[in-house]
Order: C-alpha cells, then sequence, then structure tokens
C-alpha cells in the first residue's frame, strides 16, 4: 500500500517535472516579448512613436538634436528581403516539385544532404562569401567600385532561404494524396501538366507557409546582411544602393552605445519592431500549415 | 496530333526549368564550399589551430577561438539539451489535447522564428544585466542554449514520435508504471534520433554569431579564459572581426578564410557525427 502510494507520487512528480520543462518554451516566448517591450519604454520619453516609425533619418549621434527614425531600415530590410524571395521562390519550388515528381530515388539521396550542408553553412561565412565573392563579381558586372549593396544581401538571403523553401514546400507537395496525380495522369494530362495543374495548387498553402518561413528568416538575419550590404544609413533607391537594416543597426551600434541612454533604449526598440514584424509573419505561416495539414488528413 | 507534340515540348522544357533550378543551387552550393576550401586551406596547418593570433592578429593561430566555440557550445548543451528532451517527453507521452499543450506547442514555433539578434538584445538584458552574469561565457551560452531550444525539443519529440505504441502500451500491459514503460521501453529506443537531431541544433548554434556578438564574444583576448564569468574568443565572430573590423583587412584576408574554413569543418563535422551516430545506435538496436 505504502509503496503504492509512494510510486503514485513519484508518477505525479515526473509528470510535473516534465510539465515544468514544456512551461519554460512559453515563459520564454513570453519573456522575450516582455523585457524587449520594458527595454524599449524608456525610448519613448524622449521618442515620438510615430516619429519613430515615420521619419527617414538615424542620427541618435547628432550633435544639436538626435534623430531616431528607423523608415530607411525598415524600407531596406523589407526591400533586401523581398528582392530574396522573387530569387528563391521560383528556384525553390522548382527544385521542390523536381524532387518529389520527377527525380529518381538515387538522385533525391544525393541532392538532399547537400541542401542539409547547404543549410548547415553558418550565416557569418555567407556574409564572408557576399564580401570576397558575390561583392566583386557584383561590382564587376555593375560597373562600380565595390559590390557590398542590397542585391548582393539578396542574393545571399535567398540562398540561405533556400533549404527552407524547399524542404518545406517538398513536404506539402508529398503530401497531396497520390489519387490526385493518378486521376490527371489516368485523364490524359502530362506530367508536367499534372505537377503545375494539380499538384501545386494542391499543395498551395504549404508552399505559401514554406515562403512566408523564408521570409522569417531572412527578414531576421543579421550576419549576412551586416557583412554584404553596405551598411550606409541613407533611404535606399536601388539595388545598387548600399543599404542598413533594422537588424544590421541594431549589431553595428549596440556594441558602441552607452548603456541606460535613449540610444540605447531605441536600439531595444528597433529589436521589438524585428520580433513583432518576424511574430507575424511566423504566425501566417502557421495558419498556413494547418490549413495543409488538415487537407492532409 | 499536334496537341500532343506541344504537350510534350512544354513538358520537355518545363522539366528542362526544374533541373536548371537544381543546377543553379548545386552549383551554388559547390562554389560557394570550393572557393573557402581552395583558398582557405593554404591559411590550414597545426600552427594555425594550436596557436595564439600574434601581432594584432596579422599572425598566428585560432586556438583561443576554437576554445572558446568549444565551452561556449558545451553551455548551450547544457540547458537545451536536458530541458529539450524533457519537454518533449511531457509533449509526446503525458500532453492531452487542450489548451495548454496548444499554447506550449505554438510559443516553441514562434521561439524557432525569433531572430537571432533579438537572442542578443534579449540575452544582454536578462543575463548581462538583470542576472548580472556581465559578457560572459555564461550569458552567451545561455542566450544561444535558449535560441537552441525550440531545435532540440522538435527534433526530440521527432524521434519520441517513432516508437510505436505497442512499445509502450506493452509495458502498461505488464503492470509498469508510465514513467517506467518511457525509461525502459520508449527512451532506449528514441535515444539515438534525440541525440542526432541535438547535436544538430548544437551545430547551429555553434555557427551563430549575432546572439554572442554583445553578451560575451571578446575581440581579441591575450588569455584563454579560466571561468565561465569570463570573456572568450569564438570562431564566428572571429571570422567577422578578421573579415570586416580588422584595421589591415586586407593582410588578413588569407587567415579570415582559413577561419572560415576551420569553422565550416566544425560544424559540418558535428553534423556529419550525428548522422554517424544515429547510424551506429540504430544498428545496435536493431534486434529488437
Amino acid at each position: 500500500m505504502t509503496k503504492r502510494t509512494l510510486r503514485n507520487l513519484q508518477e505525479r512528480a515526473l509528470r510535473a517535472f516534465f510539465l515544468f520543462n514544456g512551461i519554460i518554451a512559453i515563459v520564454a516566448l513570453v519573456g522575450i516579448f516582455v523585457l524587449l517591450l520594458t527595454s524599449s519604454f524608456p525610448a519613448f520619453r524622449e521618442v515620438d512613436l510615430f516619429k519613430f516609425l515615420s521619419e527617414k533619418i538615424w542620427d541618435p549621434t547628432a550633435p544639436d538634436i538626435p534623430l531616431y527614425g528607423i523608415l530607411s531600415q525598415i524600407v531596406s530590410s523589407l526591400m533586401v528581403t523581398a528582392v530574396a524571395l522573387v530569387i528563391a521562390v521560383p528556384i525553390g519550388i522548382g527544385v521542390a516539385a523536381y524532387l518529389s515528381d520527377v527525380a529518381h530515388w538515387r538522385v533525391r539521396e544525393i541532392v538532399k544532404p547537400v541542401i542539409e550542408v547547404l543549410a548547415a553553412i553558418p550565416s557569418v561565412v555567407i556574409g564572408f562569401l557576399g564580401i570576397v565573392l558575390v561583392g566583386p563579381f557584383l561590382a564587376k558586372i555593375s560597373g562600380r567600385t565595390h559590390g557590398l549593396n542590397a542585391l548582393n544581401g539578396a542574393v545571399l538571403l535567398a540562398v540561405m532561404s533556400l533549404p527552407t523553401i524547399i524542404s518545406i514546400s517538398e513536404d506539402a507537395l508529398s503530401a497531396v494524396p497520390s489519387a490526385y496525380g493518378e486521376a490527371s495522369l489516368a485523364l490524359g494530362a502530362s506530367k508536367w501538366q499534372t505537377i503545375v495543374r494539380v499538384k501545386l495548387p494542391a499543395a498551395l498553402s504549404g508552399i505559401i507557409a514554406a515562403i512566408m518561413l523564408g521570409m522569417g528568416r531572412a527578414i531576421g538575419e543579421t550576419m549576412t546582411v551586416l557583412m554584404a550590404t553596405g551598411n550606409a544609413r541613407s533611404f535606399p533607391t536601388g539595388l545598387f544602393d548600399s543599404v542598413r537594416t533594422l537588424t544590421s543597426n541594431i549589431a553595428i551600434e549596440l556594441g558602441e552605445v552607452p548603456y541606460f541612454t535613449t540610444h540605447y533604449y531605441a536600439l531595444f526598440a528597433i529589436g521589438l519592431v524585428l520580433f513583432l514584424m518576424t511574430f507575424l509573419i511566423n504566425l501566417l505561416a502557421d495558419i498556413f500549415l494547418r490549413k495543409y495539414q488538415e487537407h492532409e488528413l | 496530333m499536334t496537341s500532343s507534340s506541344t504537350k510534350k515540348i512544354r513538358q520537355a522544357l518545363g522539366f528542362l526549368f526544374l533541373r536548371l533550378c537544381l543546377a543553379l543551387v548545386l552549383a551554388a552550393v559547390a562554389l560557394f564550399l570550393a572557393d573557402i576550401i581552395s583558398r582557405g586551406s593554404s591559411s590550414l596547418s597545426w600552427e594555425f589551430i594550436s596557436q595564439k593570433p600574434r601581432r594584432g592578429m596579422t599572425e598566428g593561430g585560432i586556438f583561443p577561438a576554437i576554445f572558446g566555440t568549444f565551452l561556449v557550445t558545451a553551455v548551450t548543451a547544457l540547458l537545451a539539451v536536458p530541458v529539450g528532451i524533457c519537454a518533449a517527453i511531457y509533449l509526446n507521452e503525458y500532453a492531452k489535447k487542450n489548451r495548454l499543450t496548444r499554447l506550449i506547442r505554438l510559443s516553441i514555433r514562434n521561439l524557432s522564428g525569433v531572430p537571432s539578434i533579438v537572442y542578443g538584445l534579449f540575452g544582454v538584458i536578462l543575463f548581462v544585466n538583470m542576472m548580472k552574469f556581465g559578457t560572459s561565457i555564461l550569458s552567451a551560452g545561455l542566450t544561444l542554449g535558449l535560441m537552441t531550444l525550440p531545435w532540440t525539443i522538435t527534433a526530440s519529440e521527432e524521434a519520441l514520435k517513432t516508437v510505436p505504441n505497442s512499445f509502450r502500451e506493452g509495458a502498461l500491459a505488464l503492470g509498469a508504471t508510465k514513467w517506467q514503460a518511457i525509461r525502459t521501453n520508449v527512451l532506449p529506443y528514441a535515444l539515438p534520433g534525440m541525440l542526432t537531431g541535438t547535436v544538430l541544433g548544437l551545430a547551429r548554434a555553434a555557427g551563430e554569431t549575432a546572439p554572442i556578438m554583445f553578451t560575451g564574444a571578446a575581440f581579441a583576448l591575450p588569455f584563454l579564459p579560466k571561468s565561465l564569468g569570463d570573456q572568450f574568443m569564438a570562431l564566428p565572430y572571429h571570422l567577422y572581426i578578421m573579415a570586416t573590423q580588422h584595421h589591415d583587412i586586407a593582410k588578413v584576408r588569407p587567415l579570415a578564410y582559413g577561419t572560415a574554413l576551420v569553422l565550416i569543418i566544425f560544424v559540418l563535422g558535428l553534423n556529419l557525427g550525428a548522422v554517424i551516430l544515429r547510424y551506429r545506435l540504430r544498428r545496435r538496436h536493431k534486434r529488437f
């Protein structure tokens, strides 16, 4: 009897212990949000929130009036991310379709580890390649003195988001019931027609989720854009402009700023903006992912 | 007849496009690796990986950075591995389909989408300032640990899912308690997958720069760190410094290439190790 209650107690304690570990995830996410919020708050004693988001000029160390406008950085982040997706989405979906519907299984066995290798390359190494490989190439073809610009960052971010886009799109394509494809082929459609008209539309919500997750990664990426885009503070006007994204700005200035000044708090406010942007993107991705998983059942 | 031949041509063109996409991706990977390997291997020597940097980091090796990366990854593992495995056990073995479970899962998915620089900011507030760990191995390791957590949880849960339910039911039918069933009939079989996934997560953490830039990584240090409260040099941060912040970037370019190569070998080596580990442990359990 006592042995049994003891064991019962032990079982409950273990369950509580495992639950505690699961709850750490909630605490961490809420903790990040709350600490970013409380650390950004002091910045808005001196900076107007609306001006913070809508002014183009960021110059916190200006001698007379410091300026805290992050619009240029927001536009830079969005521009680099958008161009990256324009490059990565067609290629990523193409590779996913090839792997799921065309390739021999042996090809798949070889290609998948290669894509995993790509996913495993640290972002700082990709950024370094932006300086030594992609930058000089872009400088040469555009006839400029250097190639550290928005396009360089976009090309690198495209390469970095490819593994995410490929693997999730491929999962979505493979999850399309095989009866769909078989019905299409039986009606006389070619394999290509089946991919384009049947499989891709059926997998659409999963593919959109893949794109959103790739976008989340690209917009939050720091080292690559920090090293490859040149970091000029001006408002971007074209792809060959040197740009400074939200992430780069934090990385550049947090190391130099005196603690607990308005400038310091403003950097946390940029972090909060980033957190909210990626949170929203991931939430949307989640909705689309759930849609295709329901469809799978 | 003509419509079927245009159909064929379209299909041929379509497949050509798909093959081109694949070729482009493979070419990018090959180009990246070839550049680092061909230009980095000339800097690689025993001296390079066993010595300290000398003369303002224009000569010598990168041993302190390798050592620092090992240490900080160990701290990362100390946080991310046990918590990740235990959380996965809860989610896969105990959790019921209720609001709390959904909330935990939603948090995990969103944590994995938080940008690495935001983890860095969080580390500065929580570990460096509030907990007063200062800029140190401990702060940087814990920051990386939190970032790695969603990956280790997801990987461990995937591994637990592969264990058939009949294993649990068999133990329970013989009178085992829930925990006994998990310990004897689930964990041994899930372990290979858990370890593989965990090591992959740690490999990613070891290559991260943004979370450690402001929580403990140092530009250059004359000494090796003596305790977890010291600052440290790390391979990824060292590469960043050598590539962009050094006063004589052109001169140290070969050293930067060497550092990049060592970092890639370190990360891909961990990946390879994880795969081999899974293969070996699987073979050991095959007789069941």
